[in-house]
């Protein structure tokens, strides 16, 4: 039942967002309904702009929203997916470019592999910082972006160029380093499937495991889960930021070997930080998030034809995406919706007063030493995954 | 080799001066409990405004610059103190509406190109003196005017956090929020008023990349330059002195590439970039000197 009442919501929501663009395309002075068209036509419109826009769009949102819903989940404010994802890009495009007369047909396979596992490395950086000296994840993993950024910059000048040394990129990567077509025609990779198999995984890992049960016990209250005895808080969170690492990682190196062919630095339009608003809009429900990254990879394939057909700049559709987050978390904070988004929102179940908030258990006991920036998880009951 | 020197000081103080800003202002927000990721849209926001209200005059640039910085600063308080929404979200959601209206805005004003765009500067003003001191003078003294509020802003602040009763009640929300109720201060007063005042300080940081810096405007033209400042913070040990310097340390990094550039060394230039961000996270794990504290109530709605 919350279920449905989710979808009613981001669709009631999509409605309204997609009605002041409308609007506020009609305000200024621009052909509206065109524009809408042309969004539509772009993204769900053909069997084309489906297959090789929106879903090619639609993957590395869905696996790096994974990655944000499930370390969302634990507690652990991971905003470094657009870090890892970035070094799962260049180490997938190093594997292709120098091991593929190693790995032969395996390439593509050992590239994601090795992606996944060099963005759970640079999560691990954040983890170990956060879970050894306290530092708060979210001010690190922002930095750890940057310094994935820069490094990426200097690969593809350096050691990664392509032999002529005049483009910051490196060389397209050979065949067998790519992901083959999922539909011959379209750009649309097995790096889709990947995503799409992901997301009930992720699910089904969190509501019917042991280890999704103390991922979601620390995100509701560490302090509890302590005290209890029963899980181990500092492992779980270690355990959180690998994967959720692992999934962004990922996400690079698909982008990487399905869809760009070669590293530069402008690889990721901001994958990891939109996915912050796919995870939210899906309720840190990892099946959501796969609705949710569809939602939003349409919204940015059916942008570039709006601005293609209707003149409409594609950036509008930024002023959409936050209108759809700021929307569901004032619908939130109104209704007290579901605990995991009434907490995000900031109303406590039943409970709004700061003081209960506090005592929900964002208490003193419960952001000691390595806890400091703890979410208030004031929905005091056990919130399913459902 | 003087000249050189002497360049990379300047160049070092000038791109460090829009960080130094936008940092001053988030040091006290944050010092209020509160983590404002929209920081980035605000000093984009800063430098639209500064862009819209420049035909006006360079001080009409400024002042549309503050307002455009203040609202987007005071739309993140709405969620993230009146709603008390999750403020990483609230302020991703912020940077995402920023970057796509002034996106928009901009095509939609100023043309799909935008190019040959330009507005005159504020240009430099040399303090007299001062900046006659050999190396150091030229260096610090003979910048742009938003260089010299940072640095009155800056002790001003340090003034204002750690000597006034004030300061005092704004340090108390961010580290004891329910202890600073108690004491009959309200803290989401605090920090609407704190978020305000880094909306101010973004916005000038924003504005000057068009007003005194680049003399026009291209989108996304903040660069990141909000979430550098949230690195400075950390890296300031959230004192506005720590953070002054801080900056200054980050605009020196970035000022390598010019020195580079003029010496013909062929140094990969995102090396140093990426230091700084290294250096932070060394001085925040207390690896580098005494340990950066953040506040402790830092990001609780």
């Amino acid at each position: 039942m919350s279920w449905l009442r989710r979808v009613a919501t981001v669709a009631l929501v999509s409605l309204l967002a997609l009605g002041a663009l409308w609007l506020a395309l009609r305000l200024a002075g621009l052909d509206a309904t065109r524009a809408l068209v042309a969004l539509w036509d772009g993204s769900f419109g053909s069997g084309y702009a489906l297959t090789s826009s929106t879903l090619v769009r639609a993957t590395p949102l869905i696996l790096t929203g994974l990655a944000v819903a499930i370390a969302f989940r634990a507690g652990v404010w991971n905003i470094g997916a657009e870090g890892q994802l970035l070094t799962g890009a260049a180490t997938a495009a190093a594997v292709g470019l120098f091991a593929t007369p190693a790995f032969g047909a395996l390439t593509v396979v050992v590239a994601l592999a090795v992606g996944a596992l060099a963005g759970a490395l640079w999560a691990w950086i954040a983890a170990y910082l956060r879970n050894r000296f306290g530092v708060l994840e979210v001010i690190s993993t922002i930095m750890l972006n940057f310094v994935a950024l820069y490094a990426v910059g200097y690969l593809v000048r350096g050691p990664l160029q392509e032999p002529t040394h005049i483009y910051p990129q490196s060389e397209p990567l050979p065949v067998l380093a790519q992901l083959p077509r999922l539909i011959e025609g379209s750009r649309l990779h097995w790096g889709f499937v990947v995503a799409v198999v992901a997301a009930p995984v992720v699910w089904w890992v969190l509501r019917y495991t042991a280890a999704g049960f103390r991922v979601r016990a620390v995100g509701q209250n560490p302090s509890a889960a302590r005290v209890a005895g029963m899980v181990d808080v500092q492992r779980t969170t270690m355990g959180v930021f690998l994967v959720s690492g692992a999934l962004a990682g990922l996400a690079g190196a698909i982008e990487l070997t399905g869809v760009t062919f070669a590293l530069y630095e402008n690889v990721s339009p901001g994958y990891g930080y939109t996915a912050i608003a796919v995870a939210l809009l899906a309720g840190l429900d990892p099946l959501g998030v796969l609705a949710t990254g569809l939602l939003f990879g349409a919204l940015e394939a059916g942008a570039l034809s709006m601005q293609r057909e209707a003149a409409v700049p594609a950036v509008v559709v930024n002023v959409v995406e936050a209108l759809l987050v700021l929307l569901i978390l004032a619908v939130a904070r109104w209704r007290g919706g579901s605990a995991i988004l009434a907490r995000l929102a900031g109303s406590g179940s039943g409970a709004s007063g700061d003081d209960s908030t506090k005592a929900g258990g964002g208490g003193a006991a419960g952001r000691g030493k390595a806890r400091p920036g703890a979410p208030p998880a004031s929905g005091t009951h056990a919130e399913a995954a459902g | 080799m003087m000249g050189g020197a002497e360049e990379f000081l300047a160049a070092a103080v000038r791109t460090g001066t829009p960080l130094a800003l936008a940092a001053l202002g988030e040091t006290v927000v944050e010092r209020a409990g509160v983590i404002n990721i929209g920081l980035e849209g605000i000093v984009l926001a800063g430098a639209f405004g500064g862009l819209l209200a420049a035909g006006s005059g360079l001080v009409a640039g400024f002042a549309g610059a503050v307002v455009a910085g203040v609202v987007v600063a005071a739309l993140f308080a709405l969620f993230a103190v009146s709603m008390r929404a999750d403020q990483i979200i609230t302020g991703v959601a912020v940077n995402l509406l920023v970057v796509g209206l002034t996106g928009a805005l901009y095509r939609g004003i100023y043309g799909a190109t935008g190019a040959a765009l330009t507005i005159p500067t504020t240009g430099t003003l040399p303090i007299p003196l001062l900046s006659r001191i050999p190396l150091a003078g030229p260096a610090l003294f003979d910048q742009a005017p938003p260089t010299y509020m940072a640095y009155c802003v800056a002790p001003l602040l340090a003034w204002w956090l750690y000597r006034t009763r004030s300061g005092l009640a704004l340090r108390a929300v961010g580290e004891r929020p329910d202890a600073a109720r108690a004491a009959g201060v309200a803290p989401a007063s605090v920090r609407w008023m704190a978020i305000l005042i880094g909306g101010v300080l973004g916005g000038v940081g924003g504005g000057m990349l068009v007003l005194s810096q680049a003399g026009t405007f291209a989108e996304g033209m903040s660069a990141g330059r909000g979430f550098i400042a949230i690195a400075i913070v950390a890296l300031g040990r959230w004192h506005p002195l720590g953070v002054l310097a801080a900056a200054l340390l980050f605009g020196a990094a970035s000022a390598l590439q010019f020195l580079f550039q003029a010496m013909g060394w062929a140094l990969p230039y995102q090396l140093f970039l990426a230091l700084p961000y290294v250096l932070t996270l060394l001085a925040l794990a207390g690896l580098a000197g005494r340990r950066a504290v953040a506040p402790a109530a830092l990001g609780q709605p």
